[in-house]
């Protein structure tokens, strides 16, 4: 009844704008489907046992990506290792020690400041600074170094948001009966803030696996095969690495679908694994 | 005996501060170490090849008998293939975001919500590969011309690359609206459809900006995928040739650089992080506002 009395003008505008929305809404889905189907479609085929468990070789012409696998992992292991009491420990400072608002306001831009930077740009200085200047050469530890930079941003937003939810009453009580500053952060602080911890892991391992232009020149492209402390001291690719030169420089564009199925269902895993968590934590806080 | 514990304690406490007081310096540690090394190792190459000619030199021929180190195609190609991205990424990130903070219902909201973190999560060689099999041969045969890795394909691949940051921030701006701005419209007589746009979306203006400075940082700084679709060879932008960003430059040389070649690398990253500091200025700003 009451559309019927809007003049021409205004019928028009609201069916533009409902046009424009639902075609908006449709395209994003559509790239969404088509982006995962296709990488599946001409990736899974090609994924094989024999694919997932050897290194190249050139005697027998075959592409393996088990060192590219090894490698993802020993640099998501080594990247959390260090970043994680870097990125919780910057957020306890800031939300339980920091009192001079002027420093807090610096150490709040300098982490906006690099989450804006190009990974380009960390892989140039990486580079410049732990392969060379550091001595490190071209190895998988420069390159979890340069990823532990990138990632401390996203540890320290995530820790941080969990903190504030911790109850100042928890801290007061804990104060009241005779604890030091250390001891609370320890008992009370720390456990409440353990789901702001994972999701900034979750988060990061989905960042290192999807990062490629960082880890070019400071982790190299060797496909060798190593156990972790030897691999973290050599140059090695990781899979997505491994994918760009696969695809660029030698044409393997069956190798390289492979590894972008192989990358397209750990990201889908890792965005279900976030939303769990989120959904885990926001329940046993309600209840 | 009491006295001596609790110094102890206070001493134990102090290092434990001072130790959190480390940990929190390191972000502007690493923000400072950054900056230093890229002026440090861009300088010198600016310095001898004049910033005139480094900035606005049009050719560029790093490995020629005689060598040219102008890096304005770079430049200009950046500036246009964000303007493109932008200009296609943002209408479509603006409607969906209005869909989903206004029209969805819930479940279709976390369901669109969940694939575009998807989007967000695809490893940028990812959509590297696709561009230069499915994106780069349609743009040849679409447009007759005899290869399809050019500026068009890099700028479509972008696009699609900043829609979730736009979604997701605009998205933010637009939940922030307070219900009875809507609610005043509605009982004015406005359609709901009028409402969010002349009512939502000038409410949340500042947000939305903040979403396309984003998406212009992440469209600037992105080099992978840009460098397998956009053919690479250091042309003045055109929409259909092959072209070099400002990120591909410094990627597609490092590895076998040396001497002044490596140096203005060097150098054309000062100039891609100047550019990246600007943004993040601006988003700054913006986001300031919108709180």
């Amino acid at each position: 009844m009451l559309q019927k009395k809007l003049s021409l003008k205004r019928r028009i505008y609201v069916g533009t704008m409902r046009t424009l929305m639902f075609f908006s809404v449709g395209l994003t889905c559509a790239l969404v489907l088509f982006l995962i189907c296709f990488c599946l479609w001409r990736g899974l085929p090609n994924i094989t046992w024999k694919l997932l468990s050897t290194k190249p070789s050139y005697l027998t012409e075959s592409i393996g990506i088990l060192p590219d696998i090894l490698n993802t992992l020993y640099i998501v292991i080594a990247t959390l290792f260090f970043v994680l009491p870097l990125g919780v420990g910057a957020a306890i400072y800031l939300t339980e020690y920091a009192q001079n608002k002027r420093l807090v306001g610096i150490i709040e831009y300098a982490s906006e400041t690099l989450s804006g930077i190009p990974s380009i740009i960390y892989g140039l200085v990486g580079m410049l600074f732990f392969c060379q200047f550091l001595n490190m050469q071209t190895s998988l530890l420069a390159g979890s170094f340069t990823l532990v930079i990138m990632n401390l941003p996203t540890i320290m937003r995530t820790t941080q948001e969990s903190l504030k939810t911790v109850p100042q009453s928890y801290r007061e009580g804990a104060f009241g009966l005779g604890a030091g500053k250390w001891r609370v952060i320890r008992t009370v602080v720390l456990p409440g803030c353990v789901d702001g911890i994972i999701t900034g892991c979750i988060l990061s391992v989905g960042r290192i696996l999807g990062e490629s232009a960082a880890l070019l020149f400071t982790a190299g492209f060797a496909h060798a095969l190593n156990g972790f402390f030897d691999g973290l001291g050599s140059a090695g690719a990781t899979l997505t690495v491994a994918l760009y030169v696969y695809a660029k420089e030698q044409g393997e564009f069956e190798v390289a679908f492979a590894i972008a199925a192989l990358l397209m269902l750990l990201t889908l895993l890792i965005n279900l694994a976030a939303d769990f968590i989120g959904r885990m934590f926001k329940k046993r806080r309600n209840a | 005996m009491g006295n001596k514990l609790k110094n102890k304690k206070k001493l134990i406490e102090n290092i434990i501060h001072g130790i959190f007081l480390f940990l929190g310096l390191i972000t502007v540690a690493c923000v400072l170490v950054i900056t230093i090394y890229l002026v440090i190792s861009g300088i010198p190459a600016i310095a001898q090849i004049g910033l005139f000619d480094f900035l606005f030199g049009q050719k560029w021929a790093s490995t020629a008998a005689e060598p040219a180190f102008g890096i304005l195609p770079f430049i200009l190609t950046s500036i246009y293939g964000t303007a493109g991205a932008i200009l296609i990424g943002v209408p479509i990130g603006f409607f969906t975001a209005v869909y989903l903070a206004k029209m969805a219902s819930p479940k279709t909201k976390v369901i669109i919500q969940s694939a575009v973190s998807l989007l967000a999560g695809i490893p940028s060689v990812v959509y590297g590969l696709v561009g230069m099999l499915v994106l780069v041969p349609a743009i040849r045969i679409t447009f007759d011309i005899p290869d399809g890795a050019s500026l068009l394909a890099a700028i479509i691949v972008l696009a699609i690359m900043i829609l979730p940051s736009i979604i997701k921030v605009s998205l933010t701006a637009l939940e922030a609206v307070p219900k009875e701005y809507e609610d005043a419209s509605l009982a004015l007589g406005a359609t709901p459809e009028e409402t969010y746009f002349k009512v939502s979306v000038p409410a949340a203006k500042s947000g939305i900006a903040a979403a396309v400075v984003l998406g212009v940082g992440r469209a600037i700084g992105e080099a992978m995928a840009v460098m397998m679709v956009s053919g690479n060879v250091p042309n003045m932008p055109e929409l259909f040739q092959s072209v070099r960003f400002l990120t591909t430059a410094v990627a597609s040389e490092m590895s076998y650089s040396s001497g002044l070649q490596r140096q203005a690398l060097f150098s054309i990253a000062l100039v891609l992080f100047l550019f990246i500091m600007m943004i993040n200025a601006c988003l700054n700003f913006f986001l300031k506002r919108s709180k």
